[in-house]
């Protein structure tokens, strides 16, 4: 179970993490945010995730990433053009939207969906590596194994994510992870990402509405 | 959104705009391999049909069963209603029955909305009287959208039975909001009264509307709702408001011809148009699945309070 995932995150950032309160959007909100990774920690991880995954599957000859929205999507994509680097052929990306799979529908009024976008080559006998931002309950995987299953049969599926937060409720690991960050409940990880946000950078904050963070 | 879908003139932008792109995404499911999502497991849709339908009901039903959910079917004929009972005694049988969404067609216009005030769960209309069948209009709307990428600015002329159509004032009231550009054309006889407060231009010259179209939409000619003559014969209804070639011929290029259905083949639309490519009419039937997916997963899928 435990493998290169293990080894990722540790040690603190050079400079150790920074304390400076961001109150300028998108960051927005009242409460304190510290910076946990900076754009080119981020670019960093990234790096090393997408060697990973090359060491990991000879080579990537069979992999598809699926980034999960709203932000694993661009991770796959960046993910997708570092593998495509090092190995000078594409790797085909695309996005699996989980929204109606998930388990918590009906605790929240009904909401837009995201886009789903499976490469053309399809899932059936490849690897897929989902792709998302933050792994905190694990629920959201969960939702995306059961959408990947209507959409094909893929050899092995295969996670990826830029943070790994803790607090597990479900039996789901990650294969890969950028950081490991140990969170309180109480707290708020955000991920912010040029694509979306206008800017790169992973923040941690109190959430005043306790579990609703990501 | 409303927890009812009963007027396409309930619906603001944001509100339409939510459906049409909810029904981009659920489009993609007809393609796969499983055509289901489990979204609305457990979840029970009523399709109460008080008047006669293949289409409609079949693609809600389609709609309801490829989100999982369960759904009954229930036709006035050879039913409890032809025994005498009344929609408030239906209504509540079918609360009891636990369900969480009504589709209701009904002969009289207004019955979703009195049928909204009595049961717990959604109501939507499929169709009432000469009033309004709004996802219709949303079908409608998407066929547009798919074909010509936009309906911000789209002229769009609405031909024929005005009167007694619930097409015509549901896709009135939601492509105006949606920014299109309406024009009704008809006889003067199958205009209603208060057609002046309507949100669109009326004309009586089809061969004068066609050029400037981008959207032709043909309406039924209701003779089942006809109860006076409104026009001299069939025969010359269908040389002043019929579509056939050489009329659509006058449309610009990318004009496109879309009828409700079902059709009166050689009354208001010849069978060369029908079947021709610039027709959406069979796009407009798959589309409706999508549509209704998206309407009953926006008002099921999630807690319900907003």
């Amino acid at each position: 179970m435990m493998h290169a995932a293990d080894q990722a995150g540790r040690g603190t950032p050079p400079g150790g993490p920074r304390l400076t309160p961001r109150r300028d959007n998108p960051r927005g909100g009242e409460e304190q945010r510290k910076t946990v990774l900076e754009p080119d920690e981020i670019r960093r991880a990234l790096t090393r995730i997408a060697h990973e995954i090359l060491e990991r599957t000879n080579g990537a000859a069979d992999v598809v990433l699926l980034g999960i929205p709203t932000r694993g999507v661009p991770l796959a994509q960046r993910l997708a053009e570092r593998l495509e680097q090092v190995e000078g052929r594409p790797v085909p990306a695309g996005s699996l939207d989980i929204t109606m799979y998930r388990d918590d529908l009906r605790l929240r009024p009904a909401r837009a969906l995201g886009h789903t976008e499976v490469p053309t080559a399809g899932i059936d006998g490849r690897i897929v590596v989902l792709v998302d931002d933050v792994l905190y309950s694990g629920r959201t995987v969960r939702a995306a194994l059961d959408a990947l299953g209507e959409l094909g049969r893929p050899r092995a599926v295969q996670l990826a994510v830029l943070i790994d937060r803790g607090h597990r409720e479900l039996p789901i690991r990650a294969d890969y992870v950028g950081k490991n960050l140990p969170t309180s409940q109480r707290e708020m990880v955000r991920v912010l990402l040029t694509e979306v946000d206008g800017e790169d950078a992973v923040l941690l904050g109190a959430s005043p509405a306790g579990r609703e963070g990501s | 959104m409303n927890r009812h879908l009963i007027s396409a003139g309930d619906l603001s932008l944001d509100d339409a705009l939510l459906i049409l792109n909810t029904a981009d995404e659920l489009d993609v499911v007809a393609e796969r391999p499983v055509k289901k999502l489990p979204t609305l497991r457990g979840r029970t849709v009523v399709n109460l049909f008080y008047e006669d339908s293949t289409r409609t009901r079949i693609s809600f039903e389609a709609a309801a069963k490829r989100l999982s959910a369960d759904v009954i079917n229930f036709s006035a004929k050879g039913s409890s209603v032809a025994k005498g009972e009344s929609l408030k005694d239906t209504a509540l049988t079918l609360e009891a029955m636990g369900a969480d969404a009504v589709v209701i067609r009904h002969g009289a216009s207004g019955a979703p909305h009195r049928l909204a005030g009595w049961v717990r769960g959604s109501v939507v209309n499929a169709g009432d009287g000469t009033h309004e069948h709004p996802t219709q209009a949303l079908l409608d709307a998407f066929t547009m959208r798919r074909r010509l990428g936009r309906l911000d600015g789209l002229r769009v002329v609405i031909v024929g039975d005005v009167l007694h159509s619930r097409v015509a004032r549901s896709n009135v009231l939601l492509l105006s909001t949606l920014g299109a550009d309406v024009a009704l054309v008809a006889p003067p006889t199958l205009l209603p009264v208060a057609v002046g407060g309507w949100p669109c231009s009326v004309g009586y010259d089809l061969d004068a509307a066609l050029p400037k179209a981008d959207v032709v939409m043909m309406l039924r000619v209701q003779q089942e709702r006809m109860n006076a003559a409104y026009f001299p014969t069939v025969r010359e209804y269908s040389r002043r408001y019929g579509l056939d070639a050489d009329r659509m011929a006058l449309l610009p290029e990318h004009g496109i011809v879309m009828h409700p259905g079902p059709m009166n083949r050689g009354v208001e639309i010849a069978a060369e148009v029908a079947d021709s490519v610039r027709s959406t009419i069979v796009e407009q039937v798959a589309n409706g699945v999508s549509v209704r997916m998206a309407v009953l997963y926006l008002l099921l899928g999630g807690s319900g309070a907003r």
